[in-house]
């Protein structure tokens, strides 16, 4: 058991490796550099230019920066914006924070309502309430997220005036002003997150209500309800803690266009911006982030797999 | 005789057809169940006889819905009982031992805790005296240190010990009938005669009533007071077993076991041929008819009824030509003596395979699958494996087609070929010449193609055959394994298991092999198909001077075509000889072990036990 659990950290950690070379390989191959990207036009004046380059340090051979790099995001020195000329920790910080506010929300929201729907689609299986859950499913799976949230908007902020339509709170507003920022967005991000988990776990369901061990339990005389808590729900929901880690990974990545039309200061708007602004190491240094984010959070949700399931738990070769 | 405690009247359980017609599964079913009696049921798959079992609990699979008659116990019609009756009844009075226990016990929860689940339903027992009893049902089953195995989880358990616990948690309830749907299917033969021991004995101790559904007619004659035999869903014969096994009276049943292979004779054992009509055909006669030796024109027109036997009021036969004969009546094939040249084709020496590697942090070697292993095989040759689960019997078989490397020894082939590269390395023309045929031909023919696709394929692979005459080849394959060439159109789905397993051979024997490597090809048919496929390997074999690999569990199966046995345990050779040494003089103490444990269906089992 130690063992599977240092293996699978070990295996994240190589990833990890890789992904920043790929990461850092990706920009070193584009046409030009940081500094060429960002002065555009004015690139062509080689004083400027060179200027840029003494000031990031270009000059030196790529195996190097990388290894400064990736030495410097392992200490938490996460380089230096170009377009704000500002700490990119700095720049980073608020956001994530607003991004893992937004993200924790809606879990906490979509999780436990997508479990108990799917469980309830999976129960009364083709039957009207079945039916209704399913296709509302598919119905918020295939509407584009930057529609339903235009919707949403439109509905909920200038039809009824409810809520706000935008955030208007600067990135670095107390949690509580943000809060009430955050009702259309976890709305958005709910629709999507609970209509994916809610179709696995509706098969999760089904699959074990047709396993033998159920028509066991019937047949030993348990009473219906009770064959539901103790014999279903732990099978048919081991496999949809994967699925919920990989959309907790989702949320913390950085919901790029659900931010972006509620003007959400989170970590998805700033890679927009960073993107938009040609600020390749602020694009590069997000990217690492989010991927260490999300290499972290499937790691969690597979150890938990593995420490709630007797079969990979007590495994005996 | 007691009273009987389980009435089965008149039953009859089907389904409704796409065109909305009723198809029946079950059909006219009356039988009772006395106090303290063990009723068999048997038949080929598809017969009812597991649905007959279930109904018996008032359970129908999902999908079937009872059609006429009634299942009562104690008078009371369990298909008008409601759900909280019918729970208490369930598990409790009535329990039932499920086929494949590893998939019927939930693997979230704790094997003694499942059986506490039962106490809960069924018993008042709380705290310390609940736990004591889990402890004490674990022992009734024999199984060691019932302490550490309540604690354990389904999966870290044997098959055989998965086994037990769906025994005890059937007897939590105190049943006084106990339902068992192929009790010892899937496990090897010296556990399956310790949970038949186990099961008389708890007869004996508990008095309880039980109704066994087997494939396996030597399970039923070593439990069974009474047998019902059935076919396509209803009882053609129900009468004491030993009067069955030893002149049976229906057609059928006599075909079912002229089918059964002996340990004692080593003969193929006759076919019945054709197949069992589907569910919902319509038919005026007997059901039997198209397949019965003895069908005359009053069988096609006029169903029969189950009715006493003349001077045996006790039995009941379904048939107009119902008469009592003994078995020599019908013999079956004796091995013809094949033609061996002497060539040696595959001369395996010393060899050892091992499983998994060696940890990265270098821990124990892991043991060996294999050890040890020398034997060699001549042209038209048939050499048995046999063995229980582990002794290395596929091993070796994966070893020789190069699915897994050896780790120690070679395999030297048609006296100079080594075989030691894997099989995606090997000379086409090494891979022609050693042909696998495996054990589930629903997973090794590909369902999406037509047989004549399946066929050609090794054909155009080894020969270059396509077109015309790789079609016309197919024919001839399809002719051997007498099959005929309207076979080459249809999809492996709308063949029959044992019909499968044929095209399966034949695109084996497509590659024209020198040997043929065959892994457990019978176990997954029925008895009569079976039969019919061990005839047909039999005589590729010797037409042909082909060697072959017969890996098997079923000793009389290995006995009824094998010229040589290689007895292996854990690994290791334990015992080779002739056929007839090895079944009918074992003389190490694990060969004797596996003959005696063999159920043979002879009358008067019942009171033997194991020896093992």
């Amino acid at each position: 058991m130690i063992r599977l659990v240092l293996r699978r950290l070990g295996s994240s950690l190589v990833t990890l490796l890789i992904v920043s070379v790929v990461i850092f390989v990706a920009v070193e191959v584009l046409p030009g550099d940081a500094c060429t990207a960002y002065l555009g036009r004015a690139a062509k004046d080689p004083t400027i230019l060179a200027a840029c380059r003494e000031n990031r340090g270009l000059s030196t051979p790529a195996i190097v920066r990388w290894v400064d790099w990736a030495a410097g995001f392992v200490q938490g020195d996460l380089g230096v914006s170009m377009k704000r000329n500002k700490p990119i920790a700095d720049l980073v910080g608020w956001r994530f924070r607003n991004t893992v506010v937004l993200a924790l929300t809606a879990s906490l929201v979509g999780i436990p309502l997508a479990l108990v729907l799917g469980v309830m689609a999976g129960l009364a299986r083709d039957r009207p309430l079945d039916i209704a859950l399913s296709s509302g499913a598919i119905f918020a799976m295939t509407i584009p997220d930057f529609v339903s949230a235009t919707v949403l908007i439109l509905v909920f902020a200038i039809g009824l005036g409810w809520t706000n339509g935008v955030v208007t709170v600067s990135a670095n507003a107390p949690i509580l002003d943000l809060m009430s920022n955050t009702v259309l967005p976890t709305v958005a991000l709910t629709l999507v997150m609970v209509a994916h988990i809610l179709r696995l776990v509706r098969t999760s369901v089904i699959d074990t209500l047709q396993s033998d061990f159920v028509t066991m339990a019937r047949l030993k005389g348990v009473p219906f309800r009770r064959i539901v808590w103790r014999h279903v729900l732990p099978n048919s929901l081991l496999p949809s803690i994967n699925l919920i880690g990989l959309t907790i990974a989702w949320l913390l990545g950085g919901v790029v266009v659900t931010e972006t039309v509620f003007n959400y200061p989170g970590i998805g708007r700033l890679s927009v911006d960073a993107v938009s602004d040609r600020d390749l190491p602020l694009v590069q240094t997000i990217a690492l982030l989010l991927a260490s984010v999300y290499i972290g959070v499937n790691l969690l949700a597979d150890l938990l797999a593995l420490a709630l399931n007797p079969r990979l738990r007590t495994y005996r070769a | 005789m007691n009273p009987p405690i389980l009435v089965v009247d008149d039953l009859a359980v089907g389904f409704t057809t796409r065109a909305g017609a009723d198809a029946r599964v079950l059909d006219g079913i009356s039988i009772d169940l006395a106090q303290g009696e063990v009723l068999g049921l048997a038949g080929e798959s598809g017969c009812g006889k597991s649905t007959l079992l279930y109904a018996m609990m008032g359970f129908l699979k999902p999908g079937l819905r009872l059609i006429g008659g009634a299942a009562r116990y104690h008078g009371r019609a369990l298909f008008s009982m409601s759900e909280a009756d019918l729970d208490a009844v369930r598990g409790g009075t009535i329990a039932l031992v499920p086929q494949n226990a590893g998939q019927s016990l939930t693997p979230t929860i704790r094997v003694g805790e499942q059986i506490g689940e039962s106490l809960d339903l069924h018993t008042s027992l709380v705290g310390p005296a609940r736990h004591e009893r889990i402890l004490g049902l674990i022992a009734d089953v024999r199984l060691p240190d019932p302490a550490v195995i309540a604690r354990r989880y389904p999966h870290e358990l044997s098959g055989g010990q998965q086994q037990r616990i769906a025994v005890a948690m059937a007897l939590a309830g105190d049943p006084d009938v106990l339902l068992l749907d192929e009790p010892t299917t899937g496990l090897d033969v010296t556990t399956q005669l310790h949970i038949l021991d186990l099961l008389r004995d708890l007869r004996a101790a508990k008095g309880m009533a039980m109704v066994c559904v087997s494939h396996d007619l030597g399970v039923i004659a070593h439990l069974a007071d009474r047998v019902a035999i059935m076919y396509a869903g209803a009882i053609v014969e129900a009468r004491g077993v030993d009067a069955v096994l030893a002149r049976p009276a229906h057609p059928y049943t006599q075909g079912l076991l002229a089918s059964i292979p002996r340990l004692g004779t080593g003969r193929i054992p006759a076919a019945i041929p054709g197949r069992p009509p589907a569910p919902g055909t319509d038919r005026p006669g007997c059901r039997y008819a198209e397949r019965c030796p003895r069908a005359d024109e009053r069988c096609t027109r006029l169903p029969p009824v189950l009715e006493p036997l003349p001077g045996e009021p006790e039995g009941r036969a379904a048939c107009h030509h119902a008469e009592p004969r003994g078995l020599d009546a019908w013999p079956g094939d004796a091995v013809s003596g094949a033609v061996k040249d002497g060539a040696i084709v595959l001369d395996i020496r010393d060899l050892a395979v091992s499983y998994g590697k060696r940890g990265l942090l270098g821990g124990p070697m892991p043991a060996k699958a294999v050890d040890g292993v020398t034997v060699s095989l001549r042209r038209g040759e048939v050499l048995g494996l046999v063995g229980e689960s582990g002794s290395g019997k596929s091993t070796i078989l994966r070893a020789i087609t190069g699915l897994w490397p050896a780790s120690g020894g070679a395999i030297v082939f048609d006296g100079a070929i080594v075989l030691d590269r894997p099989a995606a390395r090997r000379e086409r023309d090494v891979l022609r010449r050693v042909q696998l045929v495996f054990q589930n031909p629903d997973a090794s023919l590909n369902p999406r193609h037509t047989i004549a696709e399946i066929l050609a394929q090794p054909l155009g692979l080894y020969f270059g055959l396509g077109g015309v005459a790789a079609e016309a080849r197919a024919a001839d394959l399809l002719r051997s394994v007498r099959l005929d060439a309207t076979y080459l159109r249809r999809y492996p789905g709308q063949l029959s298991g044992g019909e499968k397993q044929r095209v399966a051979i034949a695109r084996a024997f497509a590659a024209e092999p020198d040997l043929i490597l065959c892994d457990e090809v019978t176990s997954a048919l029925d008895v009569s198909v079976q039969a019919s496929v061990l005839g047909l390997l039999r005589d590729l074999t010797v037409e042909r001077g082909v060697a072959c690999i017969l890996v098997s569990h079923d000793l009389a199966v290995v006995r009824a075509l094998a010229d040589r046995i290689v007895v292996l345990h854990r690994g290791r050779i334990a015992e080779i000889g002739t056929a007839a040494d090895i079944c009918d003089r074992p003389s190490q103490t694990y060969t004797r072990a596996l003959v005696a444990a063999v159920l043979e269906p002879e009358p008067g089992a019942r009171g033997l036990r194991a020896h093992v």
